[in-house]
């Protein structure tokens, strides 16, 4: 059994015990224990079920690789799926459930999948899902959404928060073990501003496990010594819990800082994202031990011989009695000592390479140790747990010499380079021979914006392997990256330490080496998505000769772990079956993040009411106070209508399109664009921009006026007035105002740049409000001011002055088909104007109004919308607009792309109005049908609704839409399909429904 | 995330504050073009693996469009000059080319 050991763990506050549960059972831990320490400590060897055959797994490392050891942690607003236990920090309360398993993780029935395990292969679900069609939806795709996924997603409203944090440094370490510490301290003596940031809550890394001397002292007192020696320098900021997430373009590095994962609810932000710019990045990111691909090798029990040691020699904690370390290498050795010395049982070190005469064997033999070489595991046995192990020949077909009982196994198929942070901004690797692994290659790191090298790697990450390899190799990449940031390196001597001489690994990929077809299908590569030896060889049988292919055929390295553990293994393994060399094959793509990252910590404090900004035009407050019922319009709030004690929104918007056509209605138009162009060459400019003419537009006089992109579509509408001989003020949408904006200043800055124009976007600094019906012009004569009479202001003409004492601009134009007036008034003075129109307004009925209110009104006019009556593939021309394009001039933006054969093409659809026959409203975006079907065996279709709305002044539905023909066809009905299956018929007529000649609005 | 120096405001700015706008020194091509031109204009785009020439905005800045010359491939940054020219600087063509001996040189690949 695991179990705690007495008087050991070097990261353990035994003072203070903490509880936690797992599975709602209660246990007991250490401070400095992460929760993977704790579970074993306890005999909870088995942590979860695999993905695919839902096979018992225990934890199999100590680190951020841990493929099977995810748990559900938290409860409520605080839960969050897939978490390691490995880098989970234990704290008093902690919760944790396993996962991937129905109904308990003692007896599961999906572990069913495990005894089928033969008929489900690599591409299963490729090939078993092709045929019938209709099992697809029937049968399979529900089967696969029950059992899809890891964890459960949260439920609930995230209840902490996160934030952003910004750094600019010349030089960033990643990893706090003594390569990143030393490379930290040679940057930082060279007056360079340095970050240096560790994933875990301990400097350190694994020097301190593995008995690493340093300048004659041991290695943890000089990491002590060291630290001590950067906190004194100002210029150089250390971070643990942060993990260097992802390197990207320029020196931009995202680092992932846990908070407060370990301290839930004190207040301070969970997560923290680091956005980072740095000169230099020194990648100390350390190494990966691999797993050896034995029959058996994902029984609970079997671990990473490096993961045995530390949860030994951090946490105290003994994974077994009896343990069988099985290596290729000398490092494991070092386990199989420190188990020994803590007085536990090493039945027999099984060593596949044909002699082990390094330092480290001979230790372990004068401790008495059995040690076997040439050997291999053929079988582990056990089923939840391990109880034994057969042992044979590694040169072999598997034929058992021996069964040794123990109740662990300590695997170790040599080191690899996390390579990760090197790769993610295109450095390219090496494949060492020697070491069997892939190295970053220094003559190919990823390169800056000036062109050279901005990433150096170091230590072990850099294929560095000796303790004094690692410290000379830190210092040099130290000192490297001050001065490629523009700094004078000291000449100082890296720190000495005794390299213990280690005798060459031997590649092993697969144990025994003959393995036949049953042990390989029992050989995990992947254990997170339980991907095989078999499973691998049969990717390559059936032609998959890029490793990206197979990674996405297989699920190798997919997932949570992104193959932090099979990566090398699985390339091997189909270099192997292809007949290739590895470097040949290659690796998949590192990509960010290093492991995954919380969705909280990407959106940091942009959520609520601060994810986006919230514009309010003056007059806002008062909506607020009178019953609005809004609508997001661009960043802006509109009144979509308001509503009265009692009354549906429906209800209230009759009420609104009523009261305006018979009295007195009032709307903020405030969000409207309002560009003001000014300059010399503003009315050629704005030729340009509009399909219309607007450099003969008179002083004092409004045109609307159509923008279309260079494609041709129709992109913007508004009023536009002229102001003086060399301004205009161009209305545009409320949603568009920016983006024309920034269309103007384009054409202005790159492509008639001598042209003498300004663009200044005034929206904010005016409010905007229409004053429409048949008693507009009586309230603003009883306000009193500028002359509002037909004679003096006709319609299409604006004019300057005061009303009531405000300063106005009154422009005479209609967007509703009623006398109208839009009146803007400085910001200041909005509300105070809004609020008179009010009070004078009263007795003729003045009532404020929405949105939808004015999208009835403007739809029983015929006028369209952007938006409604195009989305980006419409053109002036379909919509019956010719009248606004100019056949005076030359050129506007626009006009060539209408000329192109499909925009001149008579079957273009075409906008008319649609009465439905029984007076209905048509659904919004109905299509009309006709006989027939077309390429896809869908039905033919010849046209579909824009606009459609109840009409309160006509009594009935009324719609607009865009049909094959349409204008041709007037009186004719057709069909419209509704979304319950029935059809709807619908009369073609003129889109005006409403005051066709325009007597109304022109009094 | 790139970051590029914009020519106008003097700010190294980080791609967060800027629009790209695509290829640079586009002819436009009005009503009185060909078929062919036309399409040249409005559609036909250079994507070439190496040095580009790109239009970019400092939106979330001064506002102002430049152009920058940058290789697709490395993500180094030649240099970033006005937008108001119809074709790159003849020094940096040069200094691309010092550095690039093996590029064909600007507008070769048309």
């Amino acid at each position: 059994m695991s179990t705690r050991l007495p008087n050991a763990g070097r990261l353990l506050n035994r003072s203070k015990a903490v509880e936690f549960t797992f599975n709602g059972k209660r246990l007991k831990g250490f401070e400095g224990d992460t929760l993977g320490a704790a579970l074993l400590a306890n005999d909870q060897m088995m942590v979860g079920r695999s993905f695919k055959y839902h096979r018992p797994r225990g934890i199999i490392a100590s680190g951020a690789e841990e493929p099977n050891a995810l748990v559900n942690m938290g409860q409520d607003g605080r839960f969050e799926p897939n978490q390691r236990v490995t880098t989970t920090e234990l704290f008093d309360g902690l919760t944790a459930t396993s996962q991937n398993h129905w109904p308990s993780l003692e007896f599961d029935v999906g572990v069913a999948n495990n005894y089928v395990a033969r008929f489900l292969p690599a591409g299963f679900y490729y090939k078993t899902f092709m045929a019938p069609r209709a099992a697809w939806k029937h049968v399979f795709e529900p089967i696969i959404r029950q059992s899809a996924g890891l964890g459960k997603a949260p439920k609930d409203r995230d209840a902490d928060r996160y934030e952003h944090f910004y750094a600019y440094v010349d030089v960033m370490v990643i990893g706090g073990g003594i390569a990143g510490l030393q490379a930290a301290k040679a940057a930082g003596d060279s007056g360079a501003k340095v970050l240096l940031v560790e994933q875990t809550r301990h400097w350190g890394g694994r020097a301190p496990v593995d008995g690493a001397k340093i300048d004659g002292k041991p290695a943890d007192e000089w990491i002590t010594e060291t630290l001590a020696a950067l906190a004194a320098m100002d210029n150089v900021s250390v971070r643990t819990r942060t993990m260097g997430s992802g390197v990207y373009d320029h020196g931009y590095v995202l680092a992932y800082e846990q908070v407060a994962d370990h301290t839930p609810g004190d207040g301070r932000p969970r997560h923290r994202l680091w956005r980072v710019r740095a000169k230099q990045i020194v990648t100390a990111t350390g190494a990966i031990e691999r797993p050896l691909s034995f029959a058996g090798n994902d029984i609970p029990g079997v671990m990473l011989a490096g993961a045995v040691r530390d949860y030994a020699i951090n946490w105290g904690v003994s994974v077994g009695d009896r343990s069988v370390v099985v290596t290729n290498n000398d490092d494991a050795y070092r386990t199989a000592i420190t188990l020994k010395e803590a007085g536990l049982d090493i039945p027999v070190i099984i060593d596949a390479r044909a002699e082990a005469n390094g330092d480290l064997p001979n230790q372990a033999r004068a401790l008495g140790i059995r040690i076997e070489t040439g050997k291999a595991i053929a079988k582990v046995k056990g089923g939840k747990r391990v109880t034994g192990v057969a042992i044979c020949q590694q040169a072999g077909e598997g034929a058992v010499l021996e069964e040794i009982a123990c109740d662990s196994v300590a695997m170790s198929g040599g080191w690899s380079p996390v390579v990760h942070l090197w790769s993610h901004c295109g450095g390219k690797l090496i494949w060492d021979t020697e070491q069997a692994h892939f190295r970053p290659d220094a003559d190919r790191s990823p390169t800056g914006a000036d062109g050279a090298a901005f990433v150096v790697p170091a230590g072990i990450a850099n294929g560095a392997m000796g303790t004094a390899d690692v410290l000379v190799d830190a210092d040099k990449a130290g000192k490297a990256a001050a001065k490629a940031a523009g700094f004078t390196a000291k000449r100082t001597a890296a720190p000495k330490a005794v390299q213990v001489d280690e005798a060459a690994l031997s590649p092993v990929w697969i144990m025994p080496q003959g393995a036949g077809p049953k042990a390989r299908m029992k050989m995990w590569l992947d254990y997170q998505n339980d991907v095989k030896v078999s499973d691998v060889q049969l990717a390559a049988r059936e032609g998959y000769e890029s490793v990206e292919h197979t990674k996405r055929y297989t699920t190798l390295g997919m997932a949570t772990d992104q193959g932090k553990l099979s990566n090398i293994n699985g390339l091997a393994i189909l270099a192997d079956s292809l007949n290739a060399d590895i470097p040949q094959v290659g690796t998949t793509t590192f990509r960010p993040p290093y492991t995954p990252i919380s969705m909280g910590a990407i959106a940091g404090e942009a959520r609520g009411e601060i994810f986006q900004p919230l514009r309010k035009t003056p007059i806002h407050g008062w909506h607020e106070k009178n019953g609005v019922y809004w609508e997001p319009v661009g960043h802006w709030r509109r009144p979509y209508c308001f509503q009265r004690s009692g009354e549906s929104v429906e209800q209230a918007v009759h009420r609104e399109v009523k009261n305006t056509r018979e009295n007195l209605g009032l709307l903020d138009a405030s969000t409207l664009g309002k560009l003001v162009v000014t300059g010399p060459d503003a009315g050629r400019f704005l030729d340009m921009m509009y399909t219309n003419m607007m450099s003969n537009l008179k002083v004092g006089k409004c045109r609307y006026g159509l923008m279309c992109s260079e494609n041709g579509f129709l992109s913007d509408d508004g009023v536009v007035a002229r102001i003086d001989e060399d301004t205009w003020l161009c209305h545009t949408t409320s949603g568009g105002a920016d983006r024309i904006h920034a269309w103007m200043e384009e054409w202005l800055q790159t492509e008639w740049w001598d042209w003498k124009v300004y663009v200044a976007n005034l929206t904010e600094q005016f409010a905007q409000i229409a004053v429409v019906g048949p008693n507009a012009r009586k309230v603003l004569e009883k306000l009193g001011g500028m002359d509002v009479s037909k004679e003096a202001l006709a319609f299409m003409e604006w004019n300057e002055g005061k009303i009531g004492g405000f300063d106005a601009r009154v422009y005479r134009i209609s967007f509703s088909g009623e006398l109208s007036y839009e009146i803007s008034v400085p910001a200041s003075q909005g509300r105070a104007f809004w609020d008179a129109l009010h009070e004078v307004g009263a007795e003729f009925g003045a009532m404020a109004y929405g949105t939808e209110a004015l999208h009835i009104m403007r739809a029983e006019k015929g006028f369209i919308m952007i938006g409604d009556e195009t989305d980006g593939t419409i053109i002036p021309q379909d919509l019956g607009l010719n009248w606004a394009l100019s056949k005076k001039k030359e050129d506007y933006l626009g006009k060539r792309a209408q000329q192109r054969s499909h925009m001149t093409d008579p079957n273009r659809w075409k906008l008319v109005g649609l009465e439905t026959l029984d007076g209905s409203v048509l659904p919004d975006g109905a299509y009309a049908i006709a006989p027939g079907n077309n390429d896809n065996a869908q039905r033919n279709m010849v046209g579909r609704v824009t606009s459609t709305y109840h009409s309160p002044t006509l009594n009935r539905g009324i719609a607009m839409g865009l049909v094959l023909h349409g204008p041709d066809r007037m009186g004719e009905v057709i069909e419209f399909g509704k979304t319950d299956q029935t059809m709807v018929k619908a009369k073609i007529v003129d889109p005006v429904f409403y005051d066709k000649d325009g007597e109304k609005q022109n009094v | 995330m790139l970051t590029l120096d914009c020519p106008y405001c003097g700010v190294a700015a980080e791609e967060t504050e800027l629009h790209g706008g695509g290829e640079a020194h586009l002819k436009r091509f009005g009503p009185a073009s060909s078929d062919e031109d036309f399409e040249g204009y409005l559609f036909m785009r250079e994507n070439p693996k190496g040095v580009n020439f790109e239009r970019w905005r400092h939106v979330n800045g001064c506002g102002k469009w430049f152009h920058a010359a940058r290789c697709t491939m490395t993500l180094e940054v030649f240099g970033t000059y006005s937008a108001q020219t119809t074709e790159p600087p003849k020094a940096l063509l040069a200094k691309i080319k010092k550095k690039r001996p093996q590029w064909p040189g600007y507008g070769a690949e048309k």
